[in-house]
């Protein structure tokens, strides 16, 4: 059905209408210029919307479901029971996958990147996507502590490296290069760690900063929509902001016309000063100022909210040393040949001095840094908090005395260690609809195939907020901003009315997004050799048996690169 | 009439494993309805491999066929899963799901019986 | 091998948790002739031997042949008439049939139980209490210089084990045994422990007190340890958790040993907290070794798709999960369902008799390839495709690694997935109405 989406106040900063009343129609899943008798919504004093894009996400894959199975006590947080729709729902910081694309659709969120996918059980990751409703999704494959990646990076052969990242986001149907503590996880497959940029691999004898170059040259070679997408090393810790400016500067002077050449993920979580938890403080001015100073470099928040959350990552060390500061349960699986991860449940409270650090870090990146199309506003669901809190961050950006309100309920070590309460910037609308939809699309490159914008030839994904940006003024009224942006009006996608005033009405599947890189067939016959001599020695499974079949994305969106 | 007093620890064997699919036959009867004990228990029961013997416990009996294996301590004898171990396992799961299935204390006894068969064990149920 | 005959390579294994993934299987172009490398358990499913021809029916006590639509439509009209159905097995069958079945149960608010519950289903719970210490089967074929079985004995459950990921097997930085030490710790010496280079007989039950022991000793208070626990003396006590400390990467494989005998999940609770304590020292994992092939894919799918890996109730349209309330065991000893579904697996045989009693009491409706002891007691027995050799679909590894397993020879019979596709379609419409 076409439908006409009358008299709403629209933001589409792509195409730069900033708040101007129109209207917007759609035909065939795409936006369009006209359509013969639509169905009209009504759109008057309510605000419109691309479709929402989560550029970070952990919602799908090994780590999840380890997170699910061993925490039922989270799954009861959730509950839903099934509707005539809908499937039953369970979780908290670990939705079910129902869960999942109700409660980001219910939002206005349409499309969601899966951030960490483990290549050898990428087949896993697909599973669940599948079975995840509404969204379009992708995932993005690690890379960086692979034996074959390492093995490339010491001998400085960049064609292998550039053949075998081809070979992966094929044989995994992986949309991009994600790097997770380079060197440190392969450390951890023997309990250790890497402290910084230049500490050797054990056995491998590469460094860090070597592996996170070597890939950006592979990633840039293959011509692939993102650029590298690096966790840092060292996260979590006090002072670790040298780790990472040191990071961002390893790929200084390397530019792309078209997007970034980095994509910094959960910058508050590599934003800290101090040398241990006694002085810990933030240094998100420093940070900021680095991302202000130059171009080539994108990142995403990683906000921390008070709340009992389950942590997740590639990060094997970080995780276990998690485990020892709570004692709690720890879940940990390395993978041979290729990572490693973790999950332990955590708590973060408002009244612990680190962890209110924590939250002040998140919410100063965004008010520090000037240029909204450099963020993406992200939780790292669930690892900051889970995604359901976008809303309340929203306020916090918008409106000095949401943050003013919220300062005074937290540890007043903020006042001393960080400068959040001194910040009086607040985002405008524009602002947050940059940072969540046209800025994500724009850094994971697919504002070119119909997402985070409301152009002509889109993809219908359109978010409807009951608020008028007319009325309300997000400074006073912050109350009104997180309750309209907790549900939608309506989530339209790909021109169907999925969610209505926070029920789900329609449960389509969505596209899979993955890359698929042409190379020089004779830089791929020369990396084959090495790669099946690692299957016939070091794996545990038959070459064969890896690549992630067509069964495992029946609604694929491949986007096809050629690289240079 | 000898008799023992053992645990009893029932599990996969391969030849139980290997005619799992397949427990309408003669084979599976073979490889699960059976008794392992060492070769001194089998001196106290006073039987030869290959002739049965009863197995008693809280829960019920059943006549299985008794083998040598002389990795089982004195204190144990082991039955592989399936109906015959069933059929002297407790069903209490301990509030938890599982029954116990290993270390039930169990008399062991010499026995003129029969072996039951797949469809006379269910039909006794 | 005849002009026909084709060789197909690369096939993963559809028996045990180990999921081989190198077997080769000879057909003549309408059944399997031949299976190379597979060892006997393998062999003997993906041989197979007569099955269950046509759907059967009971009436006035007897089967009686029927066709699949009848069957499918009785098996739904059960289901949909009854208060308070149970669903158990589905560790024998591929993902998507799972995700099928799931889904069924959510339609009728029935109970979902897995095999998981009376195997590793105590591990499960213990994951839940203290978490995983873990990692795939090449991190140990690679690194574990210590390899441990502790109530497992993978010569008879998971024969080729050793060759490919654990003992034997060679790999980067282990050239296989002579850089290994085995130790086996079990209540009796079973074939895997002849091979041990240190076997350690326990005492039968006294599996936690024995990880409590060895956890003081790690914390350094060794001097409240009696002289002897659970059969091994305070001194071997010592020297094993000195071993251990020592390990560059330590491996425990836990069995049914320690699931199934007495303190069932708490063994396992405590087990995992040593792992967890000695990673302070010595790289350290642990893996179950599952027993089906795909008991572990049941647990992604049920937690994928309702939050819980297994024993999981419907009737309030939630998902509501209570392990020893909802788990098949104690819902038959209850004798509180109504009709029950046995998908992939035979409750007759391997529940204890007391719970098979009440099988006798209701419609009991079998989705499987062979007559087996549940066959006994079945009202609806619709044959299914033996997964992994007639259909295809996703298995998962005893350590999570998921593979396609393959549809080897084309047969008559439907796959699993077909069944369920077409009873949630039934149950929906009988439901609607």
């Amino acid at each position: 059905m076409d439908l006409l989406i009358k008299n709403g106040i629209v933001y589409d900063p792509i195409n730069k209408i900033n708040g101007e009343k129109m209207d917007i129609f759609t035909s065939n899943g795409k936006i369009v210029s006209n359509a013969k008798d639509p169905k009209v919504i009504d759109a008057d004093g309510k605000l419109v919307l691309p479709g929402g894009v989560e550029g970070h996400s952990h919602i799908a894959g090994g780590k999840v479901n380890a997170g699910r199975i061993m925490r039922p006590e989270d799954g009861r947080k959730g509950i839903e029971p099934k509707g005539k729709l809908t499937r039953a729902c369970s979780g908290y910081s670990v939705p079910n996958v129902y869960a999942t694309g109700y409660r980001y659709a219910r939002m206005g969120y349409t499309f969601v990147m899966e951030a960490a996918m483990p290549p050898m059980a990428a087949r896993h990751t697909h599973e669940e996507l599948i079975e995840i409703p509404i969204v379009d999704k992708g995932a993005i494959p690690l890379l960086d502590n692979h034996w074959m990646t390492m093995e490339c990076v010491k001998s400085g052969d960049m064609d292998k490296l550039t053949a075998y990242v081809a070979w992966i986001l094929k044989a995994t149907k992986g949309y991009g290069i994600k790097i997770v503590n380079p060197g440190g996880v392969e450390a951890w497959a023997w309990g250790k760690n890497v402290s910084g940029l230049h500490d050797r691999v054990p056995k491998f004898d590469v460094s860090p900063a070597e592996i996170v170059k070597a890939l950006s040259i592979a990633n840039e070679r293959l011509n692939l929509p993102h650029s590298i997408h690096i966790h840092c090393n060292n996260i979590g810790h006090p002072g670790n902001s040298e780790t990472t400016l040191e990071t961002y500067g390893l790929l200084s002077g390397v530019e792309n016309s078209d997007r970034q050449v980095m994509h910094a993920t959960h910058t508050q979580f590599h934003s800290y000063g101090g040398s241990n938890w006694g002085d810990f403080c933030s240094k998100a001015d420093e940070v900021a100022k680095y991302v202000n100073a130059h171009d080539n470099l994108t990142i995403d928040l990683g906000v921390v909210m008070f709340c009992d959350t389950t942590t997740m990552t590639g990060d094997g060390p970080h995780e276990f040393n998690l485990y020892k500061l709570t004692r709690r349960k720890w879940s940990n699986h390395d993978v041979e040949l290729e990572t490693g991860s973790g999950v332990v449940p955590f708590v973060y409270g408002a009244k612990i001095p680190p962890h209110a650090i924590m939250w002040a870090v998140g919410i100063e990146l965004p008010l520090l840094i000037d240029d909204p199309w450099k963020m993406m506003i992200t939780t790292d669901h669930p690892n900051g908090c889970p995604f359901t809190f976008y809303p309340q961050i929203f306020a916090l950006l918008m409106s000095k005395k949401k943050r003013e309100a919220m300062i005074s309920e937290v540890h007043p070590v903020v006042n001393s260690n960080t400068i959040l309460p001194s910040i009086d910037r607040e985002l405008g609308w524009n602002d947050i609809a940059i940072m969540t939809r046209a800025a994500p699309a724009r850094i994971l490159g697919i504002d070119k195939h119909g997402k985070g914008h409301l152009g002509s030839g889109a993809d219908a994904d359109i978010s409807i907020y009951d608020i008028s940006p007319e009325e309300v003024d997000p400074s006073r009224d912050y109350a009104k901003i997180e309750d309209a942006f907790s549900y939608t009006a309506y989530t339209i996608k790909s021109g169907q009315i999925v969610a209505k005033d926070n029920e789900i009405v329609a449960v389509p599947s969505g596209k899979t997004f993955f890359v698929d890189p042409e190379i020089d067939k004779s830089l791929m016959d020369a990396m084959l050799p090495d790669l099946e001599l690692k299957f016939k020695e070091y794996y545990s499974i038959n070459l064969a048996n890896y690549p992630v079949q067509d069964a495992y994305v029946p609604n694929p969106y491949k986007i096809s690169t050629k690289g240079a | 009439m000898g008799k023992i007093n053992v645990k009893l620890i029932s599990g996969r064997t391969l030849d139980q494993g290997s005619t799992l699919e397949n427990k309408m036959s003669k084979e599976f009867v073979d490889a699960a309805a059976i008794c392992e004990v060492n070769q001194k228990n089998l001196g106290t029961l006073g039987v030869s491999e290959g002739d049965n013997v009863e197995v008693k416990t809280d829960f019920g009996e059943a006549v299985v066929c008794v083998r040598v294996n002389n990795g089982n301590p004195d204190s144990i004898a082991f039955v592989p899963m399936g109906p015959w171990a069933n059929a002297v396992t407790g069903s209490d799961s301990g509030g938890v799901g599982m029954p116990i299935y290993k270390g039930i204390d169990s008399e062991v006894s010499s026995t003129d019986k029969s072996v039951l068969g797949v469809k006379e064990l269910m039909g006794a149920i | 091998m005849s002009a026909e005959n084709r060789i197909i390579t690369d096939v993963v294994c559809p028996f045990c948790g180990s999921l081989c993934d190198d077997l080769e299987v000879e057909t003549d172009g309408t059944k399997i002739v031949k299976v190379k490398k597979a060892c006997k358990l393998g062999k003997s499913k993906i041989m197979g031997h007569e099955r269950i021809e046509s759907p059967l029916i009971r009436e006035d006590g007897k089967l009686r042949e029927a066709t699949y639509e009848e069957a499918i439509e009785r098996a739904s009209q059960i289901l949909s008439n009854s208060k308070r159905p149970l669903s158990y097995g589905w560790a024998s069958t591929v993902c998507e049939a799972i995700e099928k079945g799931v889904h069924l149960l959510e339609e009728i608010g029935g109970v979902m139980d897995s095999t998981a519950s009376v195997c590793h289903g105590p591990t499960v719970l213990a994951v839940q209490g203290v978490g995983a210490p873990g990692c795939t089967l090449g991190e140990v074929k690679n690194r574990a210089d210590l390899v441990i079985f502790w109530g497992s004995n993978p010569v008879h459950a998971h024969p080729r084990h050793q060759a490919r990921y654990s003992y034997n097997a060679k790999g980067f930085f282990s050239g296989g045994k002579e850089d290994r030490t085995l130790m086996v710790f079990d209540v009796r010496k079973t074939k895997t422990a002849d091979k041990a280079d240190e076997y350690v007989q326990i005492e039968p039950g006294s599996d936690y007190k024995i990880f409590s022991a060895m956890r003081t000793i790690l914390s350094g208070n060794e001097d409240v340890v009696p002289s002897e626990v659970g059969g091994i003396s305070k001194e071997k006590l010592i020297e094993i958790v000195d071993r251990m400390k020592k390990a560059k990467f330590g491996v425990i494989f836990g069995g049914l040993g320690l699931t199934q005998s007495r303190c069932r999940y708490k063994n396992l609770e405590n087990v995992i907290s040593l792992v967890d304590e000695i990673n302070e020292h010595a790289k350290f994992t642990l893996i179950p070794m599952r027993g089906h092939y795909n008991i572990a894919g049941f647990g992604q799918v049920c937690a994928w798709e309702t939050g819980y890996p297994f024993a999981v109730d419907f009737s309030r349209g939630y998902v509501w999960y209570n392990p020893g309330e909802t788990t098949a065991v104690d819902v038959l000893n209850r004798k509180e369902c109504d009709s029950f579904l046995v998908v992939a697996a035979d409750p007759a045989s391997n529940f204890p008799k007391g719970s098979v009693e009440h099988m006798k009491d209701i419609p009991v409706i079998q989705v499987d390839p062979y007559h087996n002891p549940t066959t006994e007691f079945a009202d609806v027995v619709i044959p299914a495709a033996v997964a992994g050799v007639e259909a295809e679909g996703t298995a998962y590894r005893m350590d999570g690694i998921p593979l396609r397993v393959r549809k080897l020879v084309d047969v008559k019979y439907p796959s699993d997935e077909e069944i369920f596709d077409k009873m949630l379609t039934k149950v929906k419409e009988l439901k609607g109405a």
